[in-house]
């Protein structure tokens, strides 16, 4: 085991995403000097939060083997329904802040229920992932999109004062969502490698079958996959809502494949059975660099920013490439 | 006539409506109630819109519907269909629904597409459908017998004269775009041409935001990062206008005099109204009850056996304090 952990630590294949970021911070830094103040990397690593949260769900799920595609109407639906549970019970819970734990808690159990109900399915209903959550995809913004009406909710603004320092918020000089982000990694690294857990999932990921005869609850390893990854879309979820006070029809917009662009980036295998945490991370924060850069900076015709964050993507990709 | 404009957004029309109506129908508006002397015993109008995605379109649905309520009340011979397509694919199938099964004999189509719907909407006028196209022309004209469409040039025209006017002709300003669409490229080349004549109104740099508010949000952190002293925010759009709100708000900038939106949504006209947030203080409309006008217009020429003028634009306005009543309609989504 740690011979092929120290095996694995001199293949430069495994920093390609590591390489990758430090190559796009020298580049950012040369074309533009405020790339790289304080408040500029604060200002990506707090919009990468999200994301970033989302796709230490989407990691789990995708080295056991399964995808979900809804996260990003999923995040919207539950941005929708708690903005609207907050401004019904601003009425009758006096506190605005007990108004928003309340809101917070609703947005984690919902998110949590989204998530198992796409494992139930999924394993007990036996339909492919793919299929269930693209299903899910459509369901779900279609919702938001009714209860909005077609417009916006909107957050009633004495809980948006209530509520914004958890987006706005920092703590020794670090905004609350970096934090909130650094957290669920710590916990998603320990989680995946260092748990039984971690190691079914992967176990699951390179074959369900021989999982199954070392008598791994496959099902139910699998169904707690996507609750995991509901929680965190919850999560995310609850860092989003302050940030604009609503939620539209546009809300979570492919964020589905934002977060699984970073978890493959990062270096976990699509096919499932083997994927990093630290990768994934570095793999989201990587994807807001470059438009981020793209941002600062006018060299590139803003037609041709998407065919940059394409080749960067490719790039990334073929430097942590695996070998046959 | 500019108090009858309304407003609205990306694709749109907004204005007129009163006076849209006198013109097209001229001296036959004097008597909605005898308008069956002349036409069919029974109008069906058929109205093919895209689905509500997102605060415009959500409003385009809410008009064609507010529409369809008010005219059936007010013509018991008057039948509307409302149809809402997600893309141009559904919609030709709809508008073949719509010709052979509810057999309309009149049709109200905001089309997804130019070129994709040219043919299908060109098959339904072969059948004798009256057709008025909204919005966006079809690629061959002979396929529609009217077009009512919004300003888009408009749309970039008059922030940008106001933003000269305002500021004597000397300001640093940031834009945001949309979604690259040859819409969105009108609207900015009309916005530069104007600033063009002023020497000392540097536009720093535009940058697509695609009409979301997070996009937005995320494009003006960067702006404000990369810029230091920035007059005015062209938002280019009121959903924009939000999230860039958010990122000064958060950097706590004090350069930055003004944020002008567009379409004229009903938060931003409120806040206009009320003159609750210093940084927004006019807008310029393109509203998605252009849809009303059209369904209204066509209807009523229709019942009297009128034809519509082969073109209609709807004028965007500039609204400010002063006429921003006029632009607020508290029950539309949007």
């Amino acid at each position: 085991m740690s011979a092929a952990r120290s095996a694995r630590r001199f293949d430069p294949h495994r920093f390609g995403p590591v390489v990758g970021l430090l190559l796009l911070l020298i580049v950012g830094t040369a074309l533009n000097p405020d790339f790289a103040t304080w408040d500029n990397l604060m200002n990506v690593l707090t919009r990468t939060a999200f994301i970033g949260i989302i796709s230490i769900g989407m990691c789990f799920v995708i080295i056991s083997g399964g995808i979900d595609l809804s996260v990003g109407s999923m995040a919207a639906l539950i941005a929708g329904g708690m903005i609207l549970l907050m401004n019904a019970l601003a009425g009758s819970v006096g506190s605005p802040v007990a108004v928003v734990a309340l809101g917070m808690l609703f947005a984690l159990l919902l998110g949590g229920g989204f998530g198992l109900a796409h494992g139930y399915l999924i394993t007990r209903g036996r339909i492919e992932p793919f299929i269930v959550t693209l299903g899910t995809l459509g369901i779900f913004r279609a919702l938001l999109t009714w209860l909005a009406d077609g417009g916006a909710i909107t957050l009633d603004n004495d809980l948006s004062d209530a509520y914004g320092p958890v987006y706005y918020g920092s703590l020794l000089g670090i905004p609350v969502p970096v934090w909130v982000f650094l957290l669920v990694s710590v916990a998603g690294g320990i989680l995946l490698n260092r748990t039984a857990f971690g190691r079914y999932v992967q176990a699951i990921g390179s074959n369900e079958q021989v999982a199954r005869f070392a008598a791994v609850d496959v099902d139910r390893v699998k169904l707690l996959t996507y609750g995991l990854l509901g929680v965190c879309v919850g999560i995310a979820t609850v860092l989003y809502v302050p940030r604009l006070g609503s939620a539209s029809p546009t809300t979570g917009l492919l964020w589905e494949l934002e977060a699984i662009a970073a978890v493959i980036v990062g270096g976990t295998s699509f096919k499932g059975g083997e994927g990093r945490i630290a990768g994934t991370v570095i793999g989201a924060v990587l994807l807001s660099v470059i438009s981020n850069i793209l941002n600062l900076t006018s060299i590139i015709s803003v037609y041709l920013n998407a065919a940059v964050q394409g080749c960067v993507i490719i790039a990334v990709a073929f430097l942590q490439r695996r070998r046959p | 006539m500019s108090e009858v404009a309304r407003y609205s957004r990306r694709l749109v029309l907004g204005a007129g409506v009163a006076m849209a109506a006198t013109v097209a129908l001229g001296c036959s508006l004097g008597g909605p109630l005898g308008s069956a002397a002349f036409a069919a015993d029974t109008v069906k109008l058929g109205v093919s819109i895209p689905a509500a995605t997102h605060g415009f379109t959500g409003g385009i649905v809410w008009w064609a519907n507010q529409a369809k309520a008010e005219l059936e009340k007010a013509h018991p011979n008057l039948k509307i269909t409302v149809k809402t397509a997600s893309g141009a694919p559904e919609q030709a199938n709809q508008l073949q629904d719509l010709v052979t099964v509810t057999k309309i004999d009149s049709l109200v189509i905001f089309p997804f597409e130019s070129a994709a719907l040219t043919q299908p909407v060109m098959q339904a006028k072969k059948k004798n459908v009256y057709v008025t196209v909204v919005d966006r022309g079809l690629t061959d004209p002979s396929a529609q017998d009217a077009y009512i469409a919004g300003d888009n040039t408009a749309f970039g025209r008059i922030p940008a004269e106001y933003i000269a006017k305002t500021y004597n002709g000397k300001a640093n300003i940031v834009a945001l775009r949309g979604i690259p669409t040859t819409l969105d490229n009108e609207r900015w080349e009309a916005f530069t041409g104007v600033l063009k004549q002023y020497p000392d109104i540097k536009i720093l740099d535009g940058k697509y935001a695609n009409w979301n508010r997070d996009d937005a949000f995320k494009v003006t952190q960067d702006f404000l990062t990369r810029f230091k002293d920035i007059d005015v925010v062209w938002a280019a759009d009121d959903d924009m206008a939000f999230g860039v709100l958010k990122a000064i708000e958060q950097a706590k900038r004090t350069d930055i005099k003004e944020v002008f939106g567009g379409a004229g949504s009903k938060t931003m006209v409120k806040t206009i109204l009320d003159g609750s947030n210093p940084l927004i203080r006019a807008d310029v409309s393109y509203s998605p009850k252009f849809i009303y006008d059209a369904i209204k217009m066509t209807a009523e020429a229709r019942l009297k056996g009128d034809r519509l003028p082969a073109t209609h634009i709807i004028p965007s306005a500039l609204i400010t304090k002063e006429n921003a009543k006029e632009f607020y309609f508290p029950d539309s989504p949007y």
